[in-house]
């Protein structure tokens, strides 16, 4: 059965991911990028809809398409949070964002937020939380790629991030916007054929229909509605019923809404936006992108309840073989109530594992920590096991790593660009070495490319262990701080820069310590951590401030607030700042969790926004009729806001 | 391509300009829309999957509760459909727009 000495599981996953590894490079020395507008944005002229699959692949994560499956199979009701926090973000973006921010017609986040509030402190602002979302996303995917490489190609986990962030940072660096732009597409429908294809032969093998969607609503084998029956046997075995959350209704309502405001605000996701010609492109762009998006959303949740369901009943009391652990012999030549086969080769992986309490030989799988068997159980197994347990060639299983791999690449080179472009447009060009040409502001975007994926290698091979606390960290910031600033910048003339910058430090600071204390607590080394941040923040502040005579005062509290804030660092790394542990459950605000409580710091952000504009003055004339313009629409557009820039004066 | 950065602007002067009654009314008729479809999209997500999700789960939708599956498919399904409508009305009327800018 071995293929050129490989086992043929192997032989297959090296053969996609590696042609597919090679289709990403092709496209990318195809689509080179020789201006700041092609490296940026891809020359304006992508076509809306290959913009949205290419923001579908750059919005999917590695824990999209691995992991939510699992989530949802896991949390059942519950799980619905994920499921419309990440896609009624894309109807906020869609109506309130997009088409603005396209008609403004820049290149970055921060470059509208430094415009629009007329101001190098709220540029700065910007793009301190650009890079703060983007580093924390961006540590994740290379983590993806790191294990899937481990588990599927016996590589060591070091060898694997790096051959990813190789391939990233070439294609990257090389096609800037335009590049990532049709790699995406290509890893998009990559990524959506591999998880279609297992979870279409899984919904046909345990209710009878090919269509995901209608599967879930459907009967399983023997009449009785499919979810009706996960929720009985589910009692059954001591759980939560599957269509009945655990959660308080408070907070269900409070993460769902953080996630949808986080997404509109996350800075790689907005800049796709800007690639298209028009406004109006922008719009439809959104909405090609949620269908490509919904494609996967709507089926995520049916293949969590297949994969929950098929789990009880396949290993649920079924009968453990030594001999096949050992590999003496397969599952398959034992009898009907043996194991099966892949919950062997998970185990070998590691994924999952099984501890006979009771020395009967099968395993009892129970919500009670005390008789359950089934000791490690990962939520990953029932993306991964799909193809294993929907009995398709092994074949599938190397697609669907190469699908996992084109998730987790085709976000981290989105990131990489935010990452880019802040560095080199927004605080180089427009805020630290004026002066810059064309191609040194290029060569500067490349170069933060590299350092940028040197230092998520580092974070990738050395994961920070509060991984889960920074991605809640990353949509309450983006909610919190991003949202409100963009959203009054549009919709309110009044607001000015004193309200922009007040309220995004409000919700950035506020949401910050909320996670921090509940997620992980505040030691003094955390304390020191944080304050260090703020410290590079206040010399960036500092630096990017002063003398520039734009009005903007407090330089010497910046370099004073920076002093302070490194002292009180350099103390708390050596241990010498009081120590608070994390906080509990039953102390959380109103009973909302630290992953929902970017709601709570978005209504802070917005009426600490409102309240200080409407105490200060009004925004110049100039700005006021920027707001204006960018309201009206494109009409008789693609000679005006095309890719050709329009004639200088 | 060496200026993109002072030209690529879309200042005011380089396009047609707009009178300001009927960009007021266009901004107008744009918010009512807005909230039209934002209304309807907090009812289908916050509203029937999480709010009164116990009401509508006495109905079932094949075999699922319905405000289950309103918080795990159905809302969706809406949020897609809200984009497109709000992408075709919004193209009709700078269309609407252009032709009475034409005429004068």
């Amino acid at each position: 059965m071995d293929i050129l000495g490989l086992s043929p599981t192997l032989f297959w996953t090296a053969f996609f991911v590696i042609s597919s590894f090679g289709l990403y490079i092709a496209i990318a020395v195809w689509a080179r990028a020789g201006t700041t507008n092609d490296f940026y944005v891809a020359g304006h002229d992508v076509h809306p809809v290959f913009n949205g699959m290419a923001t579908a692949a750059d919005w999917m994560s590695a824990a999209s398409f691995l992991s939510m499956a699992g989530l949802v199979a896991f949390m059942g009701y519950d799980g619905s949070v994920f499921l419309m926090g990440w896609t009624g973000g894309y109807v906020l973006l869609a109506l309130l964002l997009a088409p603005y921010l396209r008609k403004f017609g820049k290149f970055t986040v921060p470059d509208f937020v430094g415009d629009r509030y007329y101001s190098h402190a709220a540029r700065i602002v910007a793009v301190i939380c650009a890079l703060f979302i983007s580093f924390t996303y961006i540590a994740g995917q290379m983590r993806g790629v790191g294990i899937a490489f481990t588990n599927f190609l016996n590589v060591p986990i070091e060898a694997g991030v790096i051959i990813g962030a190789i391939i990233v940072l070439f294609y990257a660096t090389l096609g800037g916007m335009k590049g990532i732009t049709y790699t995406q597409v290509a890893q998009y429908c990559v990524l959506i054929f591999a998880f279609m294809v297992p979870a279409i032969f899984l919904s046909l093998q345990i209710t009878g229909s090919p269509i995901p969607q209608l599967g879930f609503i459907g009967n399983a084998q023997d009449g009785t509605p499919l979810l009706q029956k996960l929720d009985t046997t589910m009692t059954d075995l001591g759980f939560q019923p599957y269509t009945e959350g655990a959660k308080a209704m408070i907070d269900v309502f409070a993460i769902t809404l953080a996630l949808m405001v986080g997404t509109a605000g996350l800075p790689h996701v907005i800049i796709r936006f800007f690639t298209v010609p028009t406004a109006s492109d922008a719009r439809k762009s959104a909405g090609w992108a949620l269908v490509f998006i919904a494609i996967l959303y709507t089926t995520a949740p049916a293949v969590a309840v297949f994969a929950r369901s098929n789990f009880i009943e396949t290993v649920n009391e079924s009968e453990y073989s030594v001999d096949v652990r050992r590999g003496e012999v397969t599952a398959d030549s034992l009898g009907e109530d043996a194991t099966p086969q892949w919950f062997y080769n998970w185990e070998r992986a590691g994924l999952l594992g099984f501890t006979d309490k009771n020395d009967d030989g099968r395993i009892q799988y129970r919500a009670d920590a005390e008789a359950n068997e089934v000791t490690t159980l990962d939520r990953d197994i029932f993306v991964l096991a799909n193809p294993e347990i929907g009995n398709l060639p092994s074949w599938v299983i190397g697609l669907v790593v190469a699908g996992g791999l084109a998730a987790a690449l085709s976000t981290a080179a989105g990131l990489l660009m935010v990452i880019s472009s802040a560095v080199s447009h927004d605080l180089c060009r427009k805020v630290l070495f004026r002066g810059m040409s064309d191609t040194q502001e290029l060569l500067v975007a490349r170069l933060a490319a590299v350092g940028a994926v040197v230092v998520a290698i580092y974070a990738g091979i050395n994961p920070p262990g509060f991984v889960a606390a920074v991605v809640a960290f990353a949509f309450g910031l983006a909610a919190a701080s991003f949202f409100p600033a963009i959203f009054l910048g549009i919709f309110w003339k009044r607001m000015n820069k004193e309200g922009a910058i007040a309220g995004m430090a409000t919700g950035l600071v506020l949401t910050g310590i909320y996670i921090v204390h509940f997620k992980i607590g505040f030691g003094s080394g955390v304390i020191g951590a944080c304050a260090l941040l703020g410290a590079l923040a206040f010399a960036v502040l500092y630096f990017g401030t002063r003398d520039r005579g734009d009005g903007t005062r407090g330089s010497m509290g910046f370099a004073a607030g920076g002093v302070g804030l490194a002292v009180i660092g350099l103390l708390g790394l050596v241990g010498l700042m009081p120590s608070f542990g994390a906080g509990v459950e039953s102390e959380w605000f109103l009973g909302i969790s630290p992953e929902g409580f970017g709601t709570v710091g978005m209504i802070v952000s917005f009426v600490v926004s409102i309240g200080v504009a409407l105490l200060t003055s009004a925004p110049p004339q100039d700005v006021q009729d920027l707001v204006e313009e960018i309201r009206i629409p494109s009409v008789d557009q693609p000679a005006v806001t095309g890719p050709a820039p329009a004639p200088a004066e | 391509m060496a200026s993109v950065h002072e030209t690529d602007q879309a200042g005011p002067t380089t396009r047609p300009v707009m009178s300001v009654e009927r960009g007021k009314r266009y901004w107008r008729e744009n918010l009512t829309l807005m909230a039209i479809l934002l209304a309807i999209w907090f009812a289908v997500s916050f509203g029937a999957g999480i709010l009164f999700r116990d009401v509508l789960d006495q109905f079932s939708i094949g075999g699922a509760p319905l405000g289950f599956w309103f918080a795990q498919q159905g809302s969706i399904y809406v949020f897609v459909v809200l984009i497109f409508v709000y992408s075709a009305l919004m193209h009709r009327m700078e269309q609407r727009m252009a032709k009475e800018l034409d005429q004068g």
